[in-house]
């Protein structure tokens, strides 16, 4: 089970109150674990990354296990303590503004 | 007893205000889509309770909400404005061409005639249209694509589509606008276009009498009379009596030609409001004083209304798309502004009343007069 972690605006969109759970098939790639969670939430698509191009939207961030996966392959395999369920993948919304 | 519904587009969330006819007390409801910018809330004219928003975020893109119950319970819609074929270019602010890249929806114009259908202007500059209640979105390529396209430019806002205006009784004929290109028109339902900008004339473009690349503010037209618009161009309030063909300026005596937001009476085409603001590097009403501007006789002669607006050390906009009016016997004048306030008039303008004092800043107004 994969666990993702979304940033507060996007738990609102989805109406989601905690984390969530996800089950990826093999291998456990950024790009499958994103496609598994808008398939499981729709209304996701399009707000963690563009929907034509499937590239990361400019001011989302990916973390796990205290590093920044946000320019690392998209399907490259995420860390083991990932795929265990043992760290979570987090969605950030990146800091940016005044 | 009739009631008016306010529908308010911030820079925070969504707001609706709703009153009966008497405009004196008002109910407050909001944010919605709290902490998303909302450009634009607008309600179906053919079925009341139906209400389309544009919640974006510069985070998390463009979300498209409905309500199907007046704005007390909003679902997502479809989210994918995708440009037909291959967009091309458009020019960047130094000239050089700039591929077109979608990131928001300006403004909702829902069909006169049926609530599933609704328009979409979109930065950079398209419009789109959907037939299934906001589902799914197609392009009116013709538009993009009927030319000069690869010259536009966008303003300081970006190059947004802002302003639709569907003519209630020529079908087919639709008005945009867009910052900074200018004014357009189809005759055929938005398959062919052409750019309607003969008589304006714009300091701040090489040519200044060129057939694209002005600053248009915004067009307002009133609906028994739709050959005749009214447009607050960057600089410059202007009117065309023939759908556009051509225009001339109708400045006349205002302090100020600069604004953004311009409307009709609803009961009388000839009357209009606009909001002098004081130049394009001063964003806010001249020496602090908040006035809207009237003309009863169709531009060219205007008044001051200041009764209920602050006359002193006020230094907020009013944007494009946030003025409206209701179409109660007494016609209602709304707007909102970059301070967060909301004003009303009961009265055509003559006295004005806050409804709110403390939103965020607004990005939209819009008025439904409810049965």
């Amino acid at each position: 089970m994969i666990r993702v972690v979304l940033p507060a605006h996007l738990r609102t969109l989805a109406q989601l109150d905690g984390e969530v759970e996800l089950v990826v098939p093999a291998p456990v790639t950024q790009a499958a674990v994103l496609d598994a969670l808008e398939a499981a939430f729709p209304v996701l698509r399009g707000t963690i990354r563009d929907q034509a191009t499937a590239k990361r939207r400019a001011f989302v961030r990916f973390f796990a296990c205290e590093q920044d996966l946000s320019h690392d392959d998209p399907d490259a395999v995420l860390p083991d303590a990932v795929l265990r369920g043992v760290e979570p993948f987090l969605v950030v919304g990146a800091m940016a503004g005044g | 007893m009739t009631g008016v519904r306010v529908l308010v587009g911030t820079r925070k969330g969504a707001f609706v205000l709703t009153s009966d006819g008497t405009r004196t007390d008002w109910n407050v409801s909001g944010p919605h889509f709290a902490g998303w910018e909302v450009y634009h809330v607008k309600g179906s004219p053919a079925d009341p309770d139906r209400l389309y928003a544009s919640q974006s975020s510069g985070w998390f893109g463009q979300v498209i909400q409905r309500s199907d119950d007046g704005g007390s319970s909003w679902n997502p819609v479809g989210n994918s404005f995708a440009y037909a074929g291959v967009p091309g270019t458009h020019q960047w602010y130094d000239g050089t061409p700039h591929p077109w890249e979608f990131a928001r929806v300006w403004h909702l114009e829902p069909s006169l005639t049926d609530p599933d259908t609704v328009y979409a202007g979109v930065e950079d500059a398209a419009l789109f249209r959907s037939t299934d209640g906001g589902q799914e979105w197609t392009e009116l390529r013709g538009l993009r694509e009927h030319g000069s396209g690869p010259h536009w430019q966008p303003g300081a806002g970006g190059m947004c589509l802002h302003t639709i205006l569907l003519d209630p009784t020529t079908p087919g004929r639709i008005y945009v606008a867009i910052s900074a290109a200018g004014a357009f028109r189809s005759d055929d339902d938005g398959v062919t276009w052409k750019p309607i900008n003969r008589g304006l004339r714009s300091e701040g473009i090489p040519d200044e009498d060129a057939e694209v690349g002005h600053c248009v503010h915004h067009v307002a037209m009133h609906p028994s009379r739709p050959e005749v618009l009214f447009m607050q161009k960057h600089w410059d309030v202007m009117r065309s009596d023939d759908a556009g063909d051509s225009w001339r300026e109708i400045s006349g005596n205002l302090p100020t030609d600069f604004g953004f937001a311009i409307d009709v009476h609803a009961h009388e085409p000839e009357t209009l409001y606009v909001v002098p603001i004081t130049s394009d590097s001063l964003h806010y009403p001249v020496d602090g004083q908040l006035q809207v501007f009237r003309s009863r006789s169709g531009g060219g002669e205007w008044e001051p209304l200041t009764k209920g607006l602050p006359q002193s050390d006020c230094y907020v906009n009013v944007l494009r798309d946030a003025m409206a009016v209701d179409s109660l016997d007494e016609c209602g004048v709304y707007f909102g502004t970059t301070g967060g306030q909301v004003y009303a008039s009961a009265d055509s303008g003559d006295s004005w009343e806050p409804i709110v004092r403390d939103l965020p800043p607004v990005l939209s107004v819009e008025v439904q007069t409810l049965p």
